[in-house]
């Protein structure tokens, strides 16, 4: 298990480094997106629309944060933890594909097509503690622009600035890997002892 | 006496400490479960968790962004003299709107055929547990719950001739069939008998015991200890990524069952275990029981 900075924009050669279990930090541009954003997205590129932001090299996190607003009309982030990665899994890969982000972070895991998208082209997903809101504010140095703001607060395109933002578990790599997967694994392999502690079989 | 403005003042100074720092009873569990965990990935999550509540707790933060769905338990002493009971619930309504903009919490009252209220109120929201109990106090616990959690919570309709063992498999299978999603390390609040509705509404209330504390009955308690031990052994870890502490504690509950049924109600809770509660006596007097909060 290493533990590994990494600076935006992140090069696919950078991020083919990094390892199933490793720690990553990353400083620099992390930008919010959940499903109402990534749709927008795509629906952009399929339409030849230029986007707010070139994503490529960028962290993408699935988020829907408490933000407030100052008298200056400056954005101020309160908490900002994970949101449940698996609803994106229905487009997660196209995105990659589309866009070229090079970490995705979020909670709970995605599946298979994710893992083969970040295979193919170079990125990871790296999980954040679930409910691990104020580590998430506290890493925010600023809160660079926000995009999308008519799909509400929680599912606007924010863009953040980070520093040493995480830790962040590597649960999916670029060689196919897959966290998630090999803890339900070892789950379904444990189920019988399991059950023995309580006295039952099957 | 009139108690509507007390319990404003009170329920609010509830909902804020609840949201922002952790009972002591969560707070142990948690670091314990630190020191015995032997698992590096598993290791690291705990400590993120840690060094994000005591952030929170420090800076007087929502310790998650889901700073849930509102809800009080209010408990009324027979023998309470209480003028304006009528006005209670418009007061913990009140309590819950000047949090949601002070503290401040997220937004989390949705009308299912509309728009978000803005302000954590709406039809039947807050919810308020009602119940008359001996004595002459009011007592208030303000339980803002999470919605990765309770989504994961569920009733089942079992057959009685599976007996308690076969509750006890349905408990294993389903935080099996749950693993990283409710956010663990959870507390399982579990119980069986009564009703569909009676069995969730016992099980939700264990998450009110301190973190840990056994059933009175030692069966029970046995069970208990059994089921929290089948769960980490599944190694679903903190968050679903691998180790030993997948659950902190099981705590359950029965009633009195039909003949025909077994009803099994699970209700699970995240990680933030959170809740503060508040008595008020007679002579206007307010005790909190979870937090060290100053008037």
């Amino acid at each position: 298990m290493a533990i590994v900075k990494l600076q935006t924009p992140i090069s696919e050669e950078d991020v083919r480094k990094v390892k199933v279990g490793d720690i990553i930090y990353i400083s620099g541009t992390v930008y919010l997106s959940r499903d109402e954003a990534h749709l927008r997205a795509l629906e952009y590129a399929k339409e030849g629309k230029k986007l707010p932001l070139d994503f490529e090299g960028l962290a993408l996190f699935h988020c829907g944060p408490i933000v407030k607003q100052d008298e200056k009309g400056e954005w101020h982030v309160v908490a900002a933890g994970p949101t449940t990665s698996s609803r994106m899994e229905i487009f997660e890969d196209k995105y990659i594909e589309q866009f070229k982000v090079r970490v995705v972070i979020g909670k709970g895991g995605m599946f298979e097509r994710t893992t083969a998208a970040m295979k193919k082209v170079g990125a990871v997903y790296g999980a954040f503690t679930g409910g691990a809101a104020v580590l998430a504010a506290k890493a925010v140095k600023k809160v660079k622009g926000v995009e999308w703001l008519d799909l509400g607060t929680p599912e606007a395109l924010w863009i953040f600035e980070v520093e040493e933002f995480g830790p962040l578990t590597v649960a999916i790599d670029t060689h196919g890997n897959n966290l998630f997967k090999e803890v339900s694994q070892k789950v379904e392999s444990n189920r019988k002892k399991a059950y023995e502690i309580i006295g039952v079989s099957e | 006496m009139e108690y509507a403005p007390i319990v404003e003042k009170v329920a609010f100074n509830l909902m804020k400490y609840a949201a922002t720092v952790l009972p002591d009873s969560a707070v142990k569990a948690l670091k314990d479960a630190y020191k015995y965990e032997s698992n590096s990935v598993a290791k690291s999550q705990l400590e993120a968790i840690i060094k994000n509540f005591e952030t929170g707790a420090k800076f007087c933060i929502p310790m998650c962004q889901d700073t849930g769905i509102h809800i009080y338990y209010v408990e009324v002493g027979a023998d309470c003299p209480i003028d304006d009971l009528g006005k209670i619930k418009d007061a913990l309504i009140n309590a819950s709107r000047r949090a949601t903009k002070e503290v401040p919490m997220r937004p989390n009252a949705v009308d299912p055929f509309g728009s978000n209220s803005g302000d954590n109120t709406g039809r039947f929201i807050p919810w308020i547990n009602w119940e008359v109990v001996p004595g002459d106090k009011l007592k208030i616990v303000a339980f803002p719950k999470g919605g990765g959690s309770e989504n994961m919570s569920t009733v089942k309709m079992l057959k009685p001739g599976v007996g308690i063992k076969g509750v006890m498999k349905e408990v294993l299978d389903w935080m099996i069939h749950a693993a990283g999603q409710p956010c663990p390390p959870t507390v399982v609040g579990v119980a069986i008998g009564g009703g569909a509705d009676i069995a969730i509404k016992l099980a939700k209330k264990q998450l009110m015991r301190p973190v840990g504390q056994p059933h009175p009955d030692k069966n029970i308690a046995e069970i208990e200890r059994k089921l929290k031990e089948a769960i980490n052994t599944t190694g679903i870890g903190p968050m679903g990524l691998g180790g030993n502490t997948t659950c902190l504690a099981v705590h359950m509950d029965y009633a009195y069952r039909h003949p025909a049924s077994l009803p099994l109600g699970i209700a699970v809770q995240c990680w933030a275990a959170r809740q503060s509660g508040a008595e008020i006596a007679p002579d206007g007097k307010v005790t909190y029981l979870h937090h060290n909060i100053k008037e």
